[in-house]
């Protein structure tokens, strides 16, 4: 999933500092499940601007609504009845949420509330690690299910570097190896041979290094 | 400020500190006229929101009273409200209500005088603190 963290409440406050108005949209996908903009989160905001606007005098109405998606026009296209009503929109989605909703609605000014982090996995609840960079081209099929370059710092193909001391990588000791975890887990599924071959350069055109990327299903695409 | 008399909204377990309030009425023991007992079925049950409606609402505190460690009846409903009330002092000294206003306490159920203390000493420091001070900005507004 897309994870994210609330931003700090003063730059919250701050965003919203104009307005005496505002829709405080959720979105129902990857947010609620890290627990980041879903109705919970929705609702939690919303009493705390409405404390924090009161607390210095000047009260703002929050109407709370969560979409099932904010990053599909057809539940973004469920505001167009009601969004006139308010000075601004202030989305608790990922950045993709906040922009389909700028987008599609180019007069109303729409705030992030929320800090897009990074597409990650649940290692226990309340802990979110990243997982998968988006690099285009995945190899977790030679690296025995684990990503070199979401989880190596230094995005290496051929690990370990230097840096890796028993098991853990050198910025920091609560980080593991990724190549380390690797090898160990390519000898327990006896496929070390993926490891002694050598890896070619990686192509990062198909990351983000070939500029903004698109997919485009022509067997779908109307 | 002397005639304030806060108005405290104690979330209380049904297995600790609601019996403990009760035991302290049964020993006669007085705690401030303030306090507003809401009974639920364990700490852990407590939502953030609830806590924020209560601010919200115009209570000028709001006490989470639960198990002592290692009592809790679903094991570790106390501890999952004490890391909630955390974060919430947190949040509300972002917005400057002040974390001082929620506090989470610990009880067994007989501690009746334990209760009635604890009120008093949390209702003297809100006191301390003033009213809730969205009611002075919300009467403003009006």
């Amino acid at each position: 999933m897309i994870t994210a963290t609330r931003k700090p409440m003063e730059e919250i406050l701050k965003s919203v500092e104009p307005f005496s108005k505002i829709l405080l949209l959720g979105c129902n996908e990857c947010v609620t499940v890290c627990h980041a903009g879903g109705r919970k989160e929705v609702a939690l905001l919303g009493a705390a601007l409405r404390l924090g606007r009161l607390q210095k005098g000047l009260p703002m109405e929050v109407e709370e609504l969560t979409l099932e998606r904010q990053c599909d026009p057809e539940y973004v296209e469920e505001l167009s009845r009601t969004i006139d009503q308010y000075d601004a929109v202030c989305s608790m989605a990922c950045g993709c949420g906040v922009q389909t909703i700028a987008e599609r609605y180019p007069s109303m000014p729409v705030m992030p509330m929320v800090n897009t982090a990074f597409m990650g996995a649940s290692e226990s609840h309340g802990v979110w690690a990243e997982r998968c960079a988006g690099c285009g081209d995945c190899v977790l099929g030679y690296t025995g299910g684990i990503c070199p370059v979401a989880r190596c710092s230094k995005r290496i193909f051929n690990g370990p570097c230097g840096g890796s001391t028993k098991g853990k990588c050198e910025i920091s000791n609560d980080v593991d190896c990724a190549w380390q975890l690797i090898w160990d887990r390519l000898k327990e599924l006896g496929q070390t041979e993926l490891y002694s071959k050598l890896m070619e350069p990686k192509d990062w055109r198909t990351a983000r290094d070939g500029g903004p990327r698109r997919i485009v299903r022509e067997d779908m695409a109307l | 400020m002397s005639d304030f008399e806060p108005v405290v909204v104690v979330f209380a377990c049904d297995y600790c500190a609601y019996t403990a309030a009760d035991v302290a009425g049964r020993m006669n023991l007085e705690y401030p006229a303030g306090i507003r007992i809401v009974r639920v079925p364990c700490t852990g049950k407590v939502d953030s929101l609830y806590v924020l409606r209560a601010l919200e609402k115009g209570a000028d505190g709001v006490l989470v009273a639960g198990c002592l460690d290692g009592d809790c009846h679903f094991k570790n409903g106390n501890l999952r409200a004490a890391a909630r009330v955390k974060a919430l002092k947190r949040l509300l000294d972002e917005i400057n209500i002040g974390s001082g206003r929620v506090e989470m306490v610990q009880m067994s159920a007989g501690q009746g005088a334990v209760f009635a203390e604890t009120a008093r000493n949390f209702v003297a420091t809100v006191q301390e603190l003033g009213p809730n001070p969205i009611k002075h900005a919300a009467s403003q507004a009006a």
